[in-house]
């Protein structure tokens, strides 16, 4: 099983987090003057690397804190 | 089960483990009133929450578990009343069931479904969290090196109880 670092409790299981998917998204300010394609990117568009990934983390059965950390897709491993 | 709180006779108090056979080392803790506290206070009932996390106060018969950034569990007596004030403070006596765990396998029966690492050195006496048993979330305590304290939703009483007597037959099995 996976150990992720959550900021305030350390090291904990895997199976005590869900995922949040990728960090950094911006909601677009101005829904009514962004195009089709611009949203289309913000709802559905995502970074599929083959190395680091920035990404969410929620910490749900335990602090229930949101967390953003890096992971290596290749070995897995978490870079807070 | 008698209780003084209801009617002589007239009502029962039911729980979801009854029926339960007794497992060696589990205990159903008596009812608790209990706490449930989102705010930025600095106190309860005159007792200072704890700030470090992963920790719990102790102070008389109340207990003040730390959960989350502004995220408190008070565990007292059944007849304390609640202390309202700002923030949120809700009142989830009945939500909740108790369970102590002790013995000297008390870790290591925990340990059969529950990921933490219960060295003592990791998770200390009055060192508290939600974490997870088996499919179940709970909030486990530390109040001795070998007595842990299990907070679990009235639903999932009975299937905790369920995976603890699983796991207490590697303690009784005799060759």
């Amino acid at each position: 099983m996976k150990l992720i670092p959550c900021p305030i409790c350390g090291e904990r299981a895997e199976i005590e987090f869900t995922y949040g998917g990728q960090a950094g998204l911006t909601r677009p300010a101005d829904p009514a003057a962004t195009t089709e394609a611009e949203w289309g990117a913000f709802l559905y568009a995502r970074e599929n690397p083959k190395g680091m990934h920035r990404e969410r983390w929620r910490h749900i059965h335990g602090c229930g804190q949101f967390f953003n950390l890096t992971r290596d897709t290749v070995t897995d491993r978490f870079i807070p | 089960m008698p209780d003084a709180l209801l009617p002589l006779g007239l009502l029962q108090r039911r729980g979801p483990l009854d029926n339960a056979a007794p497992i060696p080392g589990v205990s159903i803790a008596p009812p608790l009133r209990r706490v449930s506290l989102h705010s930025d206070l600095s106190f309860y009932a005159g007792i200072a929450l704890p700030r470090t996390p992963l920790r719990a106060v102790v102070s008389d018969n109340t207990a003040i578990l730390w959960l989350g950034p502004e995220e408190w569990l008070v565990l007292a007596p059944e007849r304390d009343p609640v202390t309202y004030g700002y923030g949120s403070v809700v009142d989830v006596s009945h939500r909740q069931i108790g369970l102590e765990i002790t013995g000297p396998n008390a870790a290591t029966l925990l340990n059969a479904a529950c990921p933490l690492d219960l060295a003592l050195t990791a998770f200390p006496v009055g060192a508290c969290t939600r974490t997870v048993f088996a499919k179940a979330q709970i909030v486990l305590w530390r109040r001795a090196e070998h007595r842990f304290h299990i907070d679990v939703a009235r639903s999932f009483a009975a299937y905790v109880h369920a995976m603890l007597r699983e796991a207490a037959m590697e303690f009784s099995a005799t060759v």
